[in-house]
This record gives structure tokens, sequence and C-alpha cells, in this order.
């Protein structure tokens, strides 16, 4: 019976690996209603997430789009069924690549930058000290960075769904000779507040997926320069699949039957 | 009179390594302690279990009479509060100046405004011998022994009963290194505060300790006044303080 061994092995791990992470969250929401409140440390990473995330998640939102109404027109034109690109960009958009994209791209700048910067404070013992000097370093670091991911990402997917229908829209009109205001009037005609506010949704939950696994695994590096490292690979590594993971979740659950 | 610090039977294994085999410490209100011992023998991980940074496997530590092994979070950070202590590489955070590494606690739990704590910690650098000037500058900009100096600092901020020295000593040029050790001796008496180190530094141990152990195997195989340290009678203890590469403490572990 020694092969069923490996499959327990790992399933006990994954369930270690669960609790562990359980905790950890806990750890740092447990203190969110008790004083002292971190809000300069907050506002810091708000600017860091939401703000300086911009230009990255803008860029990605607005090629994705373009590129999106040039495939379906491409796609679309063999059936003439070209009037629907406003609507399949807008939905796929809103809907799907809004998120996704947003969530990996952030998950690339500020996953990383969590993790190594954690991670380097962890091997440093900078987290040692913060708690001999009585502050809580869940508290202080994980919580505001866990919050900022959960608030600020839906704000930047907000912004990216807008930049990315423009960006098929510049294609549209600029290179398949739409007409402008058709092409607005049915982007916009079809399109159901579910269709942005689920998008929404997803970016809430990948921007909590993408600063846990940040703020966790620099939590939790070990031994030197090698250590953070590869702390920072697991970060984005492990956020990246659950992001797409949980897309899919998180879709069955929204619209499945 | 209750102690100051006071570990009985204290025990920490990792995985299969037994590193703290049965430790017992008594440190008395006032004293200044060293703890001394090869790398690798366990002093840092002895600070860390009394400094609530690990938990012990087994034992029993009292600070002032007080039980806190596992306390919850909340009442540990008040104990916390009567405890300084100087990290080996300094543990700055390289994410604030100099002024605000010293006055951290403070400014966090809001004791004490933002001018005062700039005024308190142009003072606490004065204390350790570094001028204004450097209030502003960034951790990163600092000599190796500066740094000391304002990790330093920052341990006796908020004027603790306790201080802890971790290495203070280690990757200093020798004059540094006195000069450091000087300031721990000036500092602790200024503050009146009960020390602990734990160092392999020689030198600091004469300049510093009022009573020494020796960490060996995971037990204190030896405790005395420090003007004992040259007659121990003990082999190891013999070995250590003289330096030599033969005795019954083998090289390399």
């Amino acid at each position: 019976m020694n092969f069923l061994a490996p499959i327990g092995r790992v399933f006990l791990n994954f369930l270690a690996a669960t609790g562990r992470l359980a905790l950890f969250v806990w750890a740092a929401i447990s203190g969110i209603l008790r004083p002292p409140f971190y809000t300069k440390m907050l506002f810091k990473q708000l600017m860091e997430l939401g703000y300086y995330s911009l230009p990255v998640v803008g860029m990605t939102a607005l090629f994705t789009g373009a590129a999106l109404a040039l495939q379906t027109y491409n796609g679309f034109s063999r059936f003439s069924a070209e009037s629907s690109i406003a609507i399949v960009v807008v939905l796929a958009i809103t809907r799907e690549l809004g998120p996704v994209m947003a969530g990996l791209m952030v998950a690339g700048r500020i996953g990383a930058s969590y993790a190594a910067e954690i991670g380097t404070m962890r091997v440093t013992e900078q987290i040692d000290a913060l708690e001999t000097l009585s502050t809580d370093p869940y508290k202080y670091l994980v919580l505001p960075r866990l919050l900022a991911g959960i608030t600020m990402l839906p704000v930047l997917v907000l912004i990216g769904d807008i930049i990315g229908v423009f960006g098929g829209y510049l294609v549209s009109v600029h290179d398949l000779g739409f007409s402008p205001a058709p092409y607005l009037k049915s982007t916009v005609q079809y399109l159901e507040t579910k269709d942005v506010v689920s998008g929404l949704i997803k970016a809430s939950v990948f921007g909590f997926i993408v600063t846990l696994m940040g703020c966790y695994h620099g939590f939790h590096s070990k031994g030197g320069a090698q250590g953070v490292g590869s702390a920072t690979t697991h970060a984005v590594v492990s956020a990246s699949i659950l992001i797409l993971l949980s897309n899919y979740i998180l879709t069955s659950l929204l619209f499945g039957k | 009179m209750t102690a100051k610090i006071e570990l009985r039977g204290v025990c920490k294994r990792f995985g299969r390594k037994i590193v703290l085999n049965g430790i017992d410490l008594t440190i008395e209100q006032g004293e200044s302690f060293v703890v001394i011992g090869g790398s690798g023998t366990g002093k840092s991980v002895l600070i860390k279990c009394i400094l609530g940074l690990l938990t012990p496997d087994a034992g029993s530590i009292k600070i002032d009479g007080k039980e806190v092994i596992n306390l919850p979070r909340r009442e540990r950070q008040e104990v916390m509060r009567k405890f300084g202590m100087l990290f080996q590489g300094g543990a700055l955070f390289d994410s604030l100046p100099v002024w605000e590494n010293i006055t951290f606690a403070l400014l966090q739990n809001k004791e004490i405004t933002r001018a005062k704590a700039r005024d308190l910690a142009v003072q606490k650098l004065k204390s350790v011998g570094l001028g204004a000037d450097v209030a502003n500058l960034s951790p990163a900009e600092l000599s190796g022994g500066m740094q000391k100096r304002v990790a330093l600092a920052r341990a006796i901020a908020a004027d603790p009963e306790i201080i802890f020295f971790d290495e203070p000593t280690t990757g200093l040029d020798p004059i540094m290194a006195d000069v450091i050790n000087e300031l721990i001796v000036k500092c602790s008496k200024d503050l009146g505060a009960t020390t602990l180190s734990i160092t392999h530094d020689m030198a600091s141990v004469r300049k510093i300790a009022s009573k020494v152990a020796m960490l060996y195997n995971g037990k204190l195989i030896w405790q005395g006044n420090a003007d004992k340290i040259d007659h121990s009678s003990n082999d190891f203890v013999d070995q250590f303080v003289h330096g030599r590469a033969e005795g019954p403490i083998a090289a390399g572990v």
C-alpha cells in the first residue's frame, strides 16, 4: 500500500498549508478594529498599489482591447457578424480580460515587491525588531497591504475596463472603418451592470490573492538573498496560478447554471 | 526579591536538532549578564525565546515573576515595553530615516508627537555619540559602526528596564568594538537597566559583564562572576576564554 503514502503526504501538506494561510490572514485582520491604526502605512500602500500601477494596467488594457477588436473582426467577418465587435470587446474586457490581466500584471509588480521587501525585512531581523518595539508586524506590514489589494484592484480594473474598450474603439474606428457613434452605441446597448460588477468582484478577490501571496511568502522567507529570491518567485507563481484558478471558480459561481 | 528574569528547564529543538536542552538561568535586577558560546550553540535562540520571538518546547520563563510563555499577543506587547533589543545586524528599518527609527515604538503607539520625537531622537543620538545631522539620514547611508550606534539609540529610546544585546561587537573593528562596549556600559548604567548580552568576543565580556555563563551543547555548563572567568577550573570555559583550537570543544561543529 506504499504507493498511497505520497498521495496522503501531498494531501496533508496541502491541508497544512491552507491552515497556515488561514491563521496568517486571521493574525492580520483580527487587529483591524483595535487601535493603533497605521493609517500612514495604509495610505502609502494604496498609492503604491493603486496609483503607481495605473500605467502598467492601462497599457495592458489598451493593447488587449486593440488586439481583441482586430481578432474579433478577423474571425467574425467570416460569417458577416462584424457588427458584434463592439459588444464582444466590452464583454470580454469587463468580464474576463480586465480583471485577469490586471491581476496578473499586479502580481508581477506588487506581489514580487511585497515578497522581496518583507522577505528582506525577515532575513535582516527587522520583523523581529518590530515585535521588540511593541508593534504587531501582522498589523503593521500585512494588514495595510491586504486592504490595499482588496480595495485598489477593483478601481484599477474599472479604469482598465474603460481604457480597454477605448483600445477596441480606436482600432475599430481608425483601422476597420466603423463609424464612431454606432460603435459606442452598440458598446453600451447590451452591456449590463452585472458584467462590470462581476469583474470588479473578481478584481477584489485577485487583489486579495496577490497581496496575500506576496506578504505570506515574504514573511516566511528564510536564509539570506537566496531565500528572498525564492520567496519572490513563489509569490508571483502561486498568485498567478491562484488567480487563474479562482477566475474559473468565480466565473462559474457568478455566471454558471 | 523576585529575579528580573528567571528561566527554568527551557528546551527548544528544530526538527531533530536539540538547540536548548534544559536551560536554568536567573538574572537579578541591575545585573549585567553575558552568555558566551561558540557560533551556532543557540545563543540567539535563547534570547529569542525570552523575547517571545520563538516559543520554547518546554520550561518556564518569568519576567518580574510573571510567566511569559504563550502569552496572548496583546499582553506580550505590554511585557515587551520593558525590553530594548540591539540586534546583531542592527535591524534598522531602511524605509524610515534615522530619527523615526529611534523613536519608532513611541511614535507608532502615539505616545509622543512627531516634533517631540525628533528632539528625543537627537538627544538619544547624542548619548550614543552621534550628532544631530545624522537624524535625517537613511540607515543605508550609515557605516557599520554608526548603524550599531543608531540601533543602540533605538534600543534605549523608550527607557527600557531590560536590554538585550545580540553580538554587539560582531563585524566592527577593535576600536569601534570598544566604543560600543563602553556605550553599552554607560547606557545601561544611566538607565539602571538589567542587561543580557550574548557574544563570543572576550574583550566585550571583560568590559561589560558582571556575571558570565557559558552555553555549550544546549546547556549552561558554567556560571559565575565575571572576575572568575580566568580561573573557572572548567576545561570548556578555559579553552573558549583563551581561544585554543585544542581542547574538549571540537572545532567546526
